[in-house]
């Protein structure tokens, strides 16, 4: 009898085996923050992109994965008029919406989601534009409201944008994480059941996964979006281990806690290249580390003085101490990796008797100033005080005395943006990779009143090249412009471009389809976990 | 005893009403606001930034500020968080059982190991014991905690794999939704095998690293209260008596030092919860400790405003629990002589 038992259950454990379920693949990500909520129209942090716009939802364009480029998502193609001052868009059909406890969808995506999610933003008078206290900074950021004239819909798989003016990163501008598409009806359904915000804290999307739960600061969990219009993500379950400190981080991934980590240490970086288990991905920025020159203030409206200082900056020492090397030295205020890069441009040398000369050129004899470092690490600036510090031993040697200046960040950003500071560091990580995104927005005349051109340097001539690109449509076109705004800037020198940086992630040897966002983005729709 | 809690009850409602004006002036009097924050890199327009400041209520006279959120509070309204746009009730008492799992599981280690530590370093006071306990005691108060878990972490986690590195479960293994938001407590109201294991297993660390400085500074006053009564007369007859070591130590001498030594644990309790910050931190423990300290950098005015207030009224909760165990543990006090 005991024999008979023996053999049944050798025998029912061979038949039940190949018909065991494979144990559901979990994909931990350890990410470097919460979100500060699921609705990304609201919020301009890339830790609440990477939680809700690229997990939760879609667009109606997208960027390629690991590329600033453009390619189809809830649009299926587009048409823009000769003009640039109409966009239409055909809608891809059978797009699922996720089902939720409290939601069921009853048709597939289709116009009228488009029309809400942007009107939400856009019109004061939606039922939705107030709810949850919303903020539309991105979409305002943008400039969308200046631009947009109208938005209809032609039928239930056309829209079409008309613009104020023409306004050649829009295509781009829709790819961002605030264009973001939100389900109508389930808006609607909410409105009536009188929760209107569960729009906003229990998000329907139809992205590549769905949100089952959030633990505040400590967990975000999804499951993979079996509907998915691109087909269903390799990996079951996305978890979101929140772990800020970058330390920590580094451990978690090397017990297996988890298996991607973005921001490593830089002084980790030797440990990660070298353990087995892990790979360190890197990739090139789409960012700049500069030093902004106050010139409203003497003798900085001098571009003389500007330059000789230029001159006096050892760059590459800086590359080496501050950014342990992984970077570019930068000429440009734009990146390498972005199109229109104008490698023609020759930087001011490291020539400190030039600088000297320069200086004394232009009158400047026992120059007392300040150096402004902030006080957050930053992807391209990860230590502004060490860099702070380099310039100031620097600039002695010409002969300058600068006193470095610090304040906590909030104060910081508040005193440069009423311009107390002399010189200041800075940086930039771009939104959209347009080129405007990053010259009209941090030299632009406009963003001297905004705050966000630091150096509060307005000149015609590359305002005029900024301004006139943004209205054509033709890249080729826009190249040359913004080749020749580049010169502008290097001839004028309102800044010193210290460094573009290299953005490193570390992800485990069974990590396989992740690619690196050059937003510093998060996605992991294509990602899965090797037996 | 009835009027005792009375009058120490009373004493709490202008206490209340300085740490509201206190918060709301405090987050006030830094530099920058939450719409310069939330621009950052960016920058913002006036006009647009005027907008903001009046949407969140900022553009009125802060003393009519002050009288509004006062009113607010009256009715219950704590306010809605600028940065998550959701009340900062909700925001605060989802976290605090984080905080109060990690705090309670601390203090019992500090009062465990402090306590006993203290005694034995009284009675073999000035001999070896007393040497290496109270020296590990200073060790302990001046270690520089990010460090202190760090080393922990790499030690007993990365190379032993003996703990795990931060969180508060297993979350490959483990999920369930959250009831109490005591972890363990949930573990076990799961049903799931070994998620209470799991859930205790990653409280080891973070309650050592939190339980350091609370366990000297128990450990070192349970000593010198220790000392002080064993120095007294009735000690002396005790012992003259002829009644044995343990009983004169353990009750004569103990419960008349309690009193120094309840004090010192009440007033851990309160560091514990407003200070495991960085415990917090290092061990991604999502407690308010963190959110309080984003909520400054983001100049979130209702979060902090809130977030003070309700630790201050633990803190005052924990201080007349303290107060009423004297009166317990020693009636003199309740009766005013």
């Amino acid at each position: 009898m005991k024999k008979h038992l023996i053999a049944l259950s050798i025998l029912s454990a061979v038949c039940l085996a190949p018909q065991a379920y494979a144990a559901p693949k979990t994909f931990v990500y350890c990410s470097e923050g919460a979100p500060s909520g699921f609705n990304p129209q609201f919020y301009t942090d890339g830790t609440t992109f990477d939680a809700a716009g690229q997990a939760i939802y879609d667009r109606l364009v997208q960027f390629k994965p690991g590329e600033t480029s453009i390619s189809p998502a809830l649009a299926e193609s587009w048409e823009v008029s000769p003009d640039g001052l109409t966009y239409t868009f055909k809608l891809r059909k059978g797009v699922k919406f996720q089902t939720t406890k409290d939601f069921t969808p009853t048709r597939d995506f289709n116009a009228d989601d488009v029309l809400f999610s942007f009107n939400r933003q856009w019109k004061d008078d939606n039922p939705y534009h107030k709810v949850s206290n919303g903020n539309y900074e991105y979409f305002t950021g943008m400039s969308m409201p200046d631009v947009l004239n109208t938005i209809e819909k032609v039928d239930d798989y056309t829209v079409k944008f008309t613009l104020k003016r023409p306004e050649a990163p829009m295509l781009a501008n829709l790819a961002m994480d605030f264009a973001s598409i939100l389900s109508a009806e389930y808006a609607d359904a909410m409105m009536k059941a009188k929760t209107p915000e569960k729009v906003d804290t229990d998000p329907v999307g139809t992205g590549p996964f769905q949100l089952v739960a959030y633990q505040k600061d400590a967990m975000i969990r999804y499951k993979a979006n079996e509907n998915y219009w691109e087909g269903k993500p390799k990996i079951d379950n996305l978890v979101f281990a929140i772990t800020k400190d970058n330390a920590v981080r580094w451990q978690k991934l090397q017990a297996g806690e988890c298996h991607l980590m973005p921001f490593p240490n830089t002084a980790d970086l030797k440990a990660m290249q070298e353990n087995k288990d892990v790979t360190l991905l890197s990739q090139e920025g789409l960012n700049i580390g500069y030093f902004a020159y106050n010139t409203t203030k003497k003798p900085f409206d001098d571009a003389r003085v500007r330059k000789a200082l230029n001159m006096a900056i050892n760059k590459p020492a800086i590359l080496d101490a501050v950014y342990q090397g992984a970077g570019k030295v930068a000429k440009n205020p734009i990146p390498p990796t972005m199109w229109s890069y104008n490698d023609k441009v020759v930087d001011d040398p490291y020539d400190v008797e030039a600088a000297k000369k320069l200086l004394a050129e232009a009158g400047v004899k026992d120059l007392k100033t300040n150096i402004w470092a902030m006080p957050v690490q930053r992807p391209y600036n990860p230590n502004a005080k060490r860099m702070a510090e380099m310039i100031q031993a620097d600039w002695k040697a010409v002969g300058v005395d600068a006193q470095i200046v610090s304040y906590e960040w909030a104060e910081y950003l508040e005193r440069s943006k009423k311009g107390e500071h002399d010189t200041l560091l800075m940086g930039w990580t771009g939104d959209n990779g347009d080129p405007d995104n990053f010259l009209a927005v941090l030299l632009g005349c406009d963003a001297v009143k905004d705050g966000s051109n630091r150096a509060f340097w307005c000149n015609k001539e590359f305002n005029d090249l900024v301004q006139k690109a943004k209205t054509l449509n033709d890249q080729g076109e826009r190249t040359k412009l913004y080749e020749q705004a580049q010169e502008v800037f290097k001839k004028e020198a309102p800044w010193a471009t210290i460094a573009h940086s290299v953005v490193y992630e570390v992800a485990r040897k069974n990590v396989t389809g992740y690619k690196q966002s050059p937003f510093g983005l998060h996605q992991f729709k294509n990602v899965d976990l090797a037996e | 005893m009835f009027k005792f809690i009375l009058s120490k009850i009373a004493l709490l409602i202008p206490t209340f009403l300085g740490i509201t004006l206190a918060a709301f002036l405090f987050v006030r009097l830094l530099p920058g606001d939450p719409v310069t924050i939330l621009s950052g890199e960016r920058g913002i327009s006036d006009e647009r930034r005027a907008e903001m400041i009046a949407q969140f209520g900022l553009d009125k006279p802060v003393i009519v500020q002050y009288f509004s959120y006062l009113k607010n509070l009256l009715q219950g309204d704590f306010g809605q968080s600028i940065s998550t746009h959701r009340p900062v009730v909700e925001e605060f008492f989802e976290r605090l059982p984080a905080t109060m799992e990690l705090a309670f599981f601390a203090i019992l280690i500090a009062v465990l190991i402090g306590v006993p530590a203290g005694i034995i370093a009284a009675v073999k006071r000035g001999r070896w014991p007393d040497h290496v306990l109270m020296g590990s005691a200073l060790t302990g108060y001046s270690m520089p905690i990010f460090w202190w878990g760090l080393l922990l972490i790499m030690l007993f986690s990365t190379t032993l794999g003996w703990t795990p590195v931060s969180g508060r479960l297993d979350i490959i293994n483990y999920y369930f939704e959250p009831v109490t938001g005591f972890m363990t407590v949930d573990a076990w109201l799961s049903g799931q095998e070994g998620a209470v294991k799991s859930a205790l297993h990653h409280l080891i660390l973070p309650s050592v690293v939190l339980s350091t400085i609370p366990m000297a500074v128990i450990a070192r006053q349970t000593r010198s209260a220790m000392l002080e009564v064993l120095g007294e007369d009735y000690i002396r007859t005790a012992y003259a008596k002829g009644l044995p070591t343990w009983r004169v130590i353990g009750i004569h001498a103990l419960r008349n030092a309690m009193i120094t030594v309840v004090t010192v644990i009440g007033l851990q309790v309160g560091t514990l919860i407003a200070g495991a910050v960085l415990t917090e931190t290092i061990f991604s423990w999502p407690g308010v400790g963190k959110w309080m300290i984003d909520a400054i950098s983001h100049r979130d005015y209702p979060a902090v405003q809130g977030g003070l207030l309700f630790i201050s009224m633990l803190v005052m909760l924990v201080n007349l629990i303290v107060d009423l165990m004297y009166g317990w543990i020693n009636p003199r006090v309740r009766d005013g002589k």
